[in-house]
């Protein structure tokens, strides 16, 4: 099969879907690349490079009329009408946005994959372009942010004083709020952030930034398909309050807040741009669907009265068009890995798989869009506690019965130890003195040896084994010639026990070095 | 005046061995230990070899000859063997060490019984004690040995009725004595002595035999441990209370050792010197469908690290069988020079040998004091970028914690889980030691690394 990479035209469309890595990985799959002549120059792939690694490099239109079409953006109605019918279009497509898109699909009897509507299991995750895309987005808008930013980001102590790190405030922790957090903390500024459910704090945290809670519990929002939901009326009124705190005091605001298939949520009131600092940046990372901020204009720089410079870029993964195209490039294999599973150059869609069946909008001219919904969680389901195959004992009573065994076995063996002793001679006895006050010495001494140290204590302890050799050493000026020769081998191997425990132990310890930090 | 003598400077050698002792208990004293240990032993040998001159019934000068000799063939091995041992051999030297002991203590009860012309009952069941202890010292050790050196399959070996068996060796070995202690005559005497050594030696190579190369660490403590109470019961044939001190020294060592281990694995000590582990239990669990691991590369792993603020590693046997304690060293410092900080958590059974994994990260310059233990490390994970578990299965598996039914359920564990991402290099999916499926493998957060360790780490240090 033939797969085809068109061109985009669009302003601010630099991302391409195939990088020439990407297109080699595809034609290891066993497809025919076609791609639209100058379709990675913006992204700095010359057509070169493709052909290179074995792609047809094609007139613009003939890109489209392929078997497979995959396209970093959503098509025009006039390129959706050069699909061959029959064909597979693999693109972002946002479904629950675009009706109009996903009719005119279905008329023209093509299968349509939306690359944004990947389940969100983990699964799944090398395959959604809506995490790798939104992880270079938000990056790049702290990046945009810094750029007009009128101070430093890091806090620094120079000659002529000290310099405060910027203040970044962050709403939302997804995949974009995550990246953001990161490159903000990375540039040494305070970062601060929010998101609606409170079991992100802990990610938020490990990225380097503070978690801001809500002044008092709200009902946790459960997500089960691993997107935000939008809120109750109460907890609006409460976040509300947070968030014309925590922007009021930021030099830097990027939002992040999207509810999928709705225009996203105004969170930042005009009220609460007018109370910021001069010269602060708001990074509306939501402008596509109509903005965060009330003040948001899509694609433009707009600066307020009170001098603040909200951005409303919509393509910022597209600002970095090399980085992006090859994470777009990697997801489009990784979905083609999915859907050739013979490596034959045959696509194959499986419905009954959730993550194909969930990116499938149109299957070849009927509309499949929505899928039926998908649990995030792969945890099985609790596990029923399994009953115990006999009743329970009572804790208390197994410990008493075991202290009473106990009891009984140690008045048993100091009776027979009793017994013992008084048939022994008495040197014996005395012998026996020294051996138990001796465990009792190693047991303390020993105890407190570090666990680090075990395996040089036991060379020590085989070292002062070798002790033997004292007993040997008695036996071997013996008349008897028997004698002499087993007193000769002990006295033999017990040495190398004496020499080789203490020698080694001496070669392990001078390993042992602590840092220089 | 020479035994008044000779008797205080035992005193003063078994003080010293003490001091060895618990010097050891700290990094910072542990040379001076081992040099007090050494200054005991030069002590105490000279005054044995000064009375035993004395007392020779040979003569000075051949006795004397005789020692010489003797010490020198053995120090020569000894010396020879310590220098040239690589620290992942550690466990075998030990286990013939202490074999050496046990072979030691039987010479030198034969030799106890022989030499002496009156020997009352007392002495009798003394020196058949300590030559039973040490026969089963000497080849259980010479097993032990084989086993970690790979001269024998670490597989359990599972005779029929091994129990019963054991049991009637230990009622033989029990007749032997008796018969030995009340008909002392030659030959009668030297057989029924011979007999308990024989049994000693088949009783220790088959308890030995039968558990499972895991349970190694365990083991080695348990014949660290016999081999003092070989040397102690020798002692009391002889009379010589510097052998009992030593030997009770050493015999409680290597208990509170092997207890230690055992609690690592949340097992009995019985439970382990039985044996069979890890061979019967495979059937009884249920096969649960754990879903779909992820593998990764060396480079992404390497991308990971250089993102990473804080990393864990949590080495076990598969690290020193790969011997790949170098590169893991190597990979340390290179991320500690970019400002990483970078720790070990070891098991406490991590290996073949109580604190086997500390030495081999000493041995490859891992400063000590980031390597901790998994108390000292357990509750850090929650804040770790990145764990690597380097040949490590059974000592991170969560189904410890988690799986009331698996064998291993209760067994204390590295909970690395908890961390951000988990690296696992392993040679293949099989199932560790004690035959359980590990569940993190399969967690969302875990990727799988295949591979030698070895050459992997060599990998990410090249894609760093």
């Amino acid at each position: 099969m033939r797969i085809g990479i068109p061109r985009r035209t669009g302003d601010d469309q630099a991302i391409v879907a195939a990088t020439p890595k990407s297109v080699g990985q595809l034609i290891k799959l066993g497809y025919r690349v076609a791609i639209a002549s100058g379709a990675g120059d913006r992204a700095h792939f010359p057509d070169n490079q493709y052909a290179d690694v074995g792609a047809q490099i094609v007139p613009g239109e003939d890109a489209w009329d392929c078997d497979v079409v995959v396209t970093a953006y959503p098509p025009e109605p006039e390129q959706v009408a050069a699909l061959r019918p029959g064909s597979t279009l693999v693109a972002p497509l946002a479904p629950a946005r675009s009706p109009e898109l996903v009719e005119q699909l279905a008329t023209q009897q093509v299968t349509a994959l939306a690359l944004d509507a990947v389940p969100r299991i983990s699964r799944a995750q090398a395959l959604d372009v809506l995490s790798s895309q939104a992880n270079v987005a938000g990056y790049r808008a702290v990046i945009e942010a810094a750029g007009v930013y009128g101070g430093l980001m890091n806090g620094q102590v120079t000659a002529a004083g000290k310099v405060s790190p910027a203040q970044v405030f962050v709403i939302g922790a997804g995949v974009a709020g995550l990246a953001a957090i990161g490159t903000a903390v990375s540039l040494g500024a305070e970062v601060r952030a929010f998101d609606v459910r409170p079991e992100v704090a802990e990610q938020v945290e490990s990225m380097g930034a503070s978690f801001v809670h809500l002044p008092e519990a709200v009902d946790e929002q459960a997500s089960t398909d691993g997107y935000a939901t939008e809120m109750t009326a109460r907890q609006e009124a409460l976040t509300a309050g947070l968030y014309a705190e925590q922007v009021a005091r930021a030099n830097i605001v990027i939002t992040t807040a999207l509810v999928p298939g709705r225009p996203a949520p105004k969170l930042i009131t005009a009220e609460m741009v007018a109370a910021m600092n001069p010269g602060s940046v708001i990074v509306d990372m939501a402008a596509t669907t109509g903005g965060n901020c009330a003040l948001t204009v899509p694609g433009e720089q707009v600066i307020t009265e009170n001098g603040v410079i909200i951005l409303g870029w919509t393509d910022l993964a597209g600002r970095l068009p090399t980085q992006s195209s090859k994470l777009f490039g990697r997801n489009v294999v990784n979905l083609m890995k999915l859907t050739t599973p013979a490596a034959d150059g045959e696509f194959v869609l499986d419905s009954a798989d959730p993550v194909q069946r969930g990116m499938t909008v149109v299957k070849a001219g009927e509309v499949t869009w929505p899928p039926p919904p998908v649990q995030v969680s792969a945890a099985p389901p609790p596990a029923p506690v399994a009953a115990p195959a006999e009743p329970a004992e009572d804790p208390a009573e197994t410990a008493a019965r075991r202290r009473r065994r106990t009891l009984w076995a140690a008045a048993l063996a100091g009776v027979l130890f009793l017994l013992i002793g008084s048939f022994s001679p008495a040197s014996l006895l005395g012998h026996a003195t020294v051996f138990i006050l001796a465990v009792f010495v190693g047991f303390y001494v020993i105890s407190s040896v570090s666990h680090s140290l075990h395996t040089p204590l036991m060379a020590e302890t085989n070292a002062i084994s070798g002790i033997i050799m004292v007993g040997a050493l008695l036996q071997i000026g013996s008349g008897k010639l028997s004698v002499t020769i087993m007193a000769f081998a002990a006295i033999l191997i017990a040495s190398i026990n004496v020499f080789g425990g203490f020698a080694v132990t001496r070669r392990m310890l001078t390993m042992f070095q602590k840092g220089d930090r | 005046m020479l035994p008044s003598l000779v008797q205080t400077a035992y005193i003063i050698a078994a003080v010293l061995f003490v001091l060895a002792l618990a010097g050891l208990s700290r990094h910072e004293t542990a040379k001076l230990g081992n040099a007090a240990g050494m200054v005991g032993m030069v002590i105490a040998i000279a005054a044995t070899v000064a009375e035993a001159l004395r007392s020779a019934e040979r003569g000075p000068v051949v006795t004397g000859v005789l020692i010489l000799v003797a010490v020198l063939i053995g120090a020569t091995i000894g010396l020879w063997r310590s220098r040239t041992v690589e620290m992942t051999g550690m466990p075998q030297l030990i286990a013939m060490l202490h074999s050496f002991v046990g072979l030691a203590a039987v010479l030198v009860g034969v030799g106890s019984f022989l030499d002496t012309a009156h020997s009352d009952l007392a002495h009798r069941i003394e020196v058949a004690i300590g030559v039973l202890i040490g026969a089963y010292t000497f080849t259980g050790s010479l097993v032990a040995f084989a086993k970690l050196s790979g001269r024998m399959k670490s597989k359990a070996l599972m005779l029929p009725g091994r129990h019963v068996l054991n049991l009637l060796a230990l009622i033989a070995a029990i007749g032997c004595t008796v018969w030995f202690a009340l008909a002392p005559q030659f030959p009668f005497g030297l057989i029924a002595l011979l007999a308990i050594a024989l049994l000693g030696f088949a009783l220790g190579w088959h308890m030995v035999a039968s558990i499972g190369g895991g349970d190694m660490p365990v083991v080695v403590s348990m014949l660290n441990s016999y081999s003092g109470w070989a040397a102690a019961a020798a002692g009391f044939m002889l009379g010589n209370d510097l052998l009992i001190i030593t030997g009770a020294l050493v015999g409680s060592s290597g208990a509170i050792l092997s207890y230690l281990m055992c609690q690592g694995m949340n097992r009995s000590f019985v439970s382990v010197i039985l044996g069979g582990f890890g061979e019967g239990t495979g059937g009884v669990q249920e096969d649960r469908d754990y879903g779909e691991y992820r593998e990764t590369s060396a480079p992404e792993v390497a991308g990971l690290l250089e993102r990473a603020r804080t990393v864990v590693i949590t080495p076990g046997y598969g690290m020193a069988v790969a011997k790949a304690q170098g590169p893991v060293a190597q990979l340390t410092q290179l991320l500690r020079d970019r400002g990483v900080s970078v720790r070990f958590g070891i098991h406490p059974v991590a290996g073949r040998l109580p604190g086997h994994m500390n030495v081999l990260l000493a041995e490859a310059k891992v400063p000590y004091d980031i390597v901790l233990e998994m108390d000292e490390v357990n509750d850090d994970f929650a804040d770790t970028d990145v764990v690597l578990v380097i040949g490590a299965n059974d000592t991170v598996n969560p189904a410890a914690l988690e799986e009331p039914h698996s064998p291993i359920a209760g067994m204390p564990v590295l909970e690395v889980w908890h961390a951000r991402e988990v690296i696992v290099f392993k040679r293949s999916m099989a199932a560790g030691y004690a035959g359980v499926q590990n569940p993190l493998f399969f967690r969302d957060n875990t990727r799988m690394l295949f591979g030698d360790a070895r050459e992997r780490v060599q990998d990410i240090i090249k894609a760093l």
